[in-house]
């Protein structure tokens, strides 16, 4: 049987995918259009970590997992509300900026340290989880950034599924082209999983766990560090919503093939 | 100009739990199963059946999953919410209410069922049925119990005859020492949750000597005799809530009696009649009702005015970036401002209704407290409080006279010891509870009905089909029961007729509005052109319109208190803060249309008490005293050259020959009058502006950002 382990979940809150998400340039900088004032949801990405996470958790007797969280502190509050009924888990929360235009590098230093600084995390039995991209902008390097930071070589990018060998080693299932997946073994602690959607349902909202949640949560958003960022790495000169173009046929009763012949068809007159 | 569209941090605000960590999570875990489970199911046609349907019942595994089921349980039994649950209950209502009213009911219909047993019951019936209803706790696999509320017996209080299927109690055996078994047979109708209660809280009345009254009794499904469901009811409205006309023929043991008994002189004695037991539940649950119409009303506003401004998009001359492409209908002023209206009115409801289950949790506490007291005191018994509170209310005038002076007049020491007085402010919480409940109810439901059918009319005769985003049609439909169920409005008005003119509810009345001392003192008494007195309470033409004008105005007050209690606390929120200078304002001029249009409901309401109960003069003797007569202007025409024709266009003129203008009489004489057209004259005037507020929030509707996409399936 597998060692207890400490599992660090790093995810952040991102705009509501159903509000209208359009960038703009501030003067402080690319944003999105009242950005403060959209409701936020946990990084549909990281949630996917979590919720892994706190399954693997329970399966292996005597882990402890933490959400380490870098942005705006009201945010990360009015999100907690709703992920703290999730599943059981402890906050270090960072108060800072998230998003998309974030410099990842910095970001990645930020939450770095933020586990490094968690008391009694064993570095041995750690696992780093996170989202493989994000509903943000999706710099993709983050989680990367951060098992470099704190040494951990062993990363697994795109994971759909993690499971627990009975000698103890891990077998990783990793997204490569094709709608593949390539299969690792890998023999335990540290390493460091990028997320896609894992296979795990959204868990229901379970107010005990909540309350039981929400006693170290609020605290944890009251003591939240500040993080400056000094976005002096990362120039972003331009930023725009992709275009998109929508033409709708209805049509019945057409085999797959006919419709992947039409949408080719639409892609080569486009 | 309003950005976006409020979000949960300015609701917390507003209706004041952005303090409570449990209630903001209980509001999210709610959205969840109304956005989820419960949208997909209306969206699949899971209305198109009188029958409580497998997937119908999935929605209470997903309510007791997600800890609705368990809200309004104490701790000790399962429950997760500390202290009073008005707040919670209202809160989880209006969120399953923006989705599916029927779904909302079918989750508050099983606290219906408990509340008797939690107002009122022994320590043992609280600790069994409470803990059988809580969901099952991690491990363990038992299904949760689920009531159902029959009652339709009259209600107490406003003496309103509800149906003819009184249940009735016998005693069926009762051995020496032994504690009587009783015989059940009860009829309900319209009962909800019946499809699948595991028991029911009934109203029954004594059919037999050896039992006195009337009382509640807990049945259980397993009881021997006949416990038949009966069948759906064919209603039109709240399909994802089970209603049928159930059957009972059962043996109870006498413990079962809600609140328990005593036996005085060989016969068994109800510690509480049916009507005492009642009105401490209704009085609570007709606030979450109130509620489910003002959640309709608001989830209305973002499919409006998302159908609006795509309403020409996809048409062969509409190219982006134009006008009629990026606002659609939104280019007109009529649907922003009907919107408008839409929007004023779900915001009022919201206000009073959050504020009277606020009330209630303050009253709770209060509640408990007066009973202990009464009973260290020796009083028991319904008559016997009354009469003891009677009393208190003297008190309660002088905290209310107290209070109402300016800090530095009052008598400190006086106004501190009847601060600290759990009577005096029991006493006055339940006088403006006892108003502010049916007015949430009658109002709510009622207006709110009325204003849903014009949120169906925005969406055109897509309205009016299943596809409608929101579900907007099935909403209008479901605010018309919601104004029927758990007393119509007659009902509510009946009860306001009474409520409002208790001598502590108007001295609080006049604490808040000194001009409403008209409605509120002046108006009781008044006799009409027969000599009959005006404000009685058979005189349902009187007292039911002015029952509506209270309500008018206890909403529109308490949207603008709403709004400055945002406008106070919101500075000091992060997020909130900034959309404060867009969003304060927006508000704001929702209250100016909303109060603008209670003034003018009042003015019409009290034009026609004032004017409608007095005689119109005929064309007699005494109705033609008051008018010019032909000859006399004719002489009068040497001296004021002109006023014999001109007379005719301003007054009533009657000729030589006895001819006059073909109307029913003179006009009619204000004197008297004029205290009244001074305030009503003042009161249109008060109306300036409220149309340039219109204008301004129908500007925001017009720019406001919305998401995508409604956060439910359609």
């Amino acid at each position: 049987m597998s060692q207890p382990f400490h599992i660090v979940v790093c995810g952040s809150v991102a705009p509501d995918p159903l509000q209208t998400l359009e960038p703009v340039m501030g003067p402080a900088g690319p944003g999105l259009k009242n950005e403060m004032l959209l409701p936020n949801v946990l990084d549909p990405w990281a949630a996917h970590a979590l919720f892994e996470a706190a399954h693997l958790a329970k399966s292996v007797a005597g882990s402890k997992l933490w959400l380490v969280s870098l942005g705006p502190k009201a945010k990360l509050q009015q999100v907690m509300m709703t992920v703290a009924q999730k599943v059981p888990f402890e906050l270090v929360a960072i108060d800072g900026p998230a998003g998309g235009f974030v410099d990842a590098v910095e970001t990645a230093a930020v939450l770095a340290d933020a586990i490094t600084a968690i008391p009694g995390l064993d570095r041995a039995r750690l696992l780093v989880f996170g989202g493989w991209e994000s509903a943000t902008r999706c710099a993709g390097a983050t989680l990367q950034l951060v098992g470099e930071r704190l040494g951990i070589a062993d990363q697994f990018q795109g994971v759909d599924r993690l499971t627990l060998q009975p000698d103890g080693r891990v077998r990783v299932l990793e997204r490569i082209e094709g709608g593949r997946h390539q299969v690792s073994i890998c023999e335990g602690a540290p390493f460091v999983v990028g997320w896609a959607t894992g296979y795990l349902p959204e868990p229901p909202n379970n107010p005990q766990v909540g309350m039981a949640n929400m006693r170290a949560v609020m605290p944890a958003l009251q003591k939240a560090r500040p993080a400056v960022l000094k976005q002096d790495g990362l120039t972003l000169v331009r930023v725009e919503q992709p275009k998109q173009v929508r033409e709708t046929r209805v049509v019945k009763d057409l085999s797959a093939d006919e419709i992947a012949r039409d949408i080719v068809a639409w892609i080569r007159g486009a | 100009m309003l950005r976006t569209l409020p979000d949960d941090d300015v609701r917390a605000i507003l209706w004041r739990f952005a303090d409570r960590y449990d209630l903001q999570m209980l509001v999210q875990s709610a959205r969840g199963v109304a956005r989820g489970p419960v949208a997909r199911l209306v969206a699949q046609g899971g209305r198109n059946s009188h029958e409580w349907t497998p997937e119908k019942h999935q929605l209470l595994t997903a309510f007791d999953d997600a800890g609705l089921s368990a809200v309004g349980l104490d701790l000790e039994h399962g429950g997760f919410i500390e202290g009073p649950k008005n707040l919670a209950l209202a809160l989880v209502a209006f969120e399953l209410a923006w989705v599916d009213g029927g779904a909302a009911t079918s989750n508050l219909a099983n606290f219906l069922a408990l509340g008797p047993i939690h107002e009122r019951g022994t320590d043992d019936q609280r600790a069994t049925y409470m803990r059988a209803a809580a969901p099952p706790a991690p491990g363990e696999t038992r299904e949760p119990w689920r009531g159902a509320f029959a009652l339709t017996e009259p209600i107490p209080y406003v003496g309103v005859e509800t149906g003819l299927l009184g249940g009735k109690l016998r005693v069926a055996e009762w051995q020496e020492g032994q504690e009587p078994v009783l015989q059940v047979d009860k009829r309900g109708r319209f009962i909800t949750g019946m499809g699948f209660a595991d028991f029911v809280s009934a109203a029954v009345d004594s059919a037999d000597d050896r039992i006195k009254g009337s009382c509640m009794i807990i049945l259980e499904k397993s009881d021997p005799g006949v416990f038949d469901r009966g069948v759906p009811a064919r209603k039109l409205v709240h399909q994802l809530s089970s209603t049928r006309d159930p059957a009972f023929n059962l043996r109870v043991p006498a413990s079962r009696i809600v609140g328990g008994y005593t036996i005085k002189g060989g016969r068994i004695v109800p510690n509480f009649t049916h009507g005492e037991v009642i009105e401490a539940v209704f009085r609570r649950t007709r606030v979450t009702v109130g509620l489910m119409t003002a959640a309709k009303l608001v989830s209305a506003v973002e499919p409006v005015i998302r159908y609006h401004r795509g309403r020409f998009r996809g048409g062969d001359h509409v190219h982006p970036g134009s006008p009629r492409f990026e606002l659609g209908l939104q280019q007109k002023e009529d649907v922003l401002h009907r919107l408008v209206d839409v929007w004023a009115t779900g915001e009022a409801a919201s206000s009073l209704g959050f504020e009277a289950a606020r009330l209630f949790d303050e009253l709770d506490p209060l509640d408990r407290q007066k009973d202990q007291y009464l009973a260290s005191q020796g009083v028991t018994g319904g008559r016997a409080q009354m009469k003891a509170l009677a009393k208190v209310a003297k008190t309660a005038l002088e905290y209310l006279a107290e209070s109402a002076k300016p800090e530095a007049s009052r008598n400190a020491e006086r106004y501190q010891e009847l601060s600290n007085d759990v009577m005096v402010r029991y006493s006055v919480l339940d006088a403006v509870a006892n108003v502010i409940c049916p007015a949430v109810k009658l109002w709510n439901t009622g207006h709110g009905a009325n204003v849903m059918r014009e949120a169906v009319s925005l969406m055109g005769g897509y309205g009016i089909t299943e596809d409608c985003p929101g579900f907007l049609g099935y909403k209008w439909m479901d605010a018309q029961l919601e104004a029927t169920y758990e007393g119509p409005e007659a009902v509510q008005r009946r009860h306001l007729s009474v409520s409002m003119t208790n001598e502590v509810f108007l001295a609080q009345f006049r604490v808040w509005i000194g001009e409403m001392r008209q409605i509120a003192s002046e108006y009781p008494g008044t006799i009409d052109a027969d000599g009959s007195k005006l404000y009685q309470q058979s005189r349902q033409g009187v007292s039911f319109p002015l029952a509506d004008a209270l309500a008018w105005i206890l909403t529109a007050r308490q949207q603008v208190l709403d709004v400055l209690h945002l406008q106070r606390h919101g500075a000091s929120h992060p997020v909130v803060a900034e959309q404060l200078p867009t969003l304060v304002p927006f508000l704001m001029d929702l209250c100016h249309v909303q109060s603008a249009r209670a003034a003018g409901e009042v003015g019409r309401i009290s034009a026609e008490l004032v004017y409608g109960y007095r005689r119109h003069p005929a064309w007699d003797e005494q109705g033609c005293a008051s008018c010019y007569v032909a000859d006399e202007l004719d002489a009068l025409d040497d001296l004021i050259p002109g006023i014999a024709a001109s007379a005719r266009f301003y007054s009533d003129v009657v000729e030589v020959d006895g001819g006059h203008a073909d109307k029913a009489g003179p006009c009619a004489s204000t004197a008297g009058l004029e205290p009244f057209l001074r305030l009503r004259s003042k009161m249109d005037s008060c109306l300036t502006g409220a149309r340039l507020a219109k204008d301004r929030a129908a500007e925001s509707l017009a720019h406001v950002m919305i998401p995508e996409a409604l956060g439910y399936p359609i």
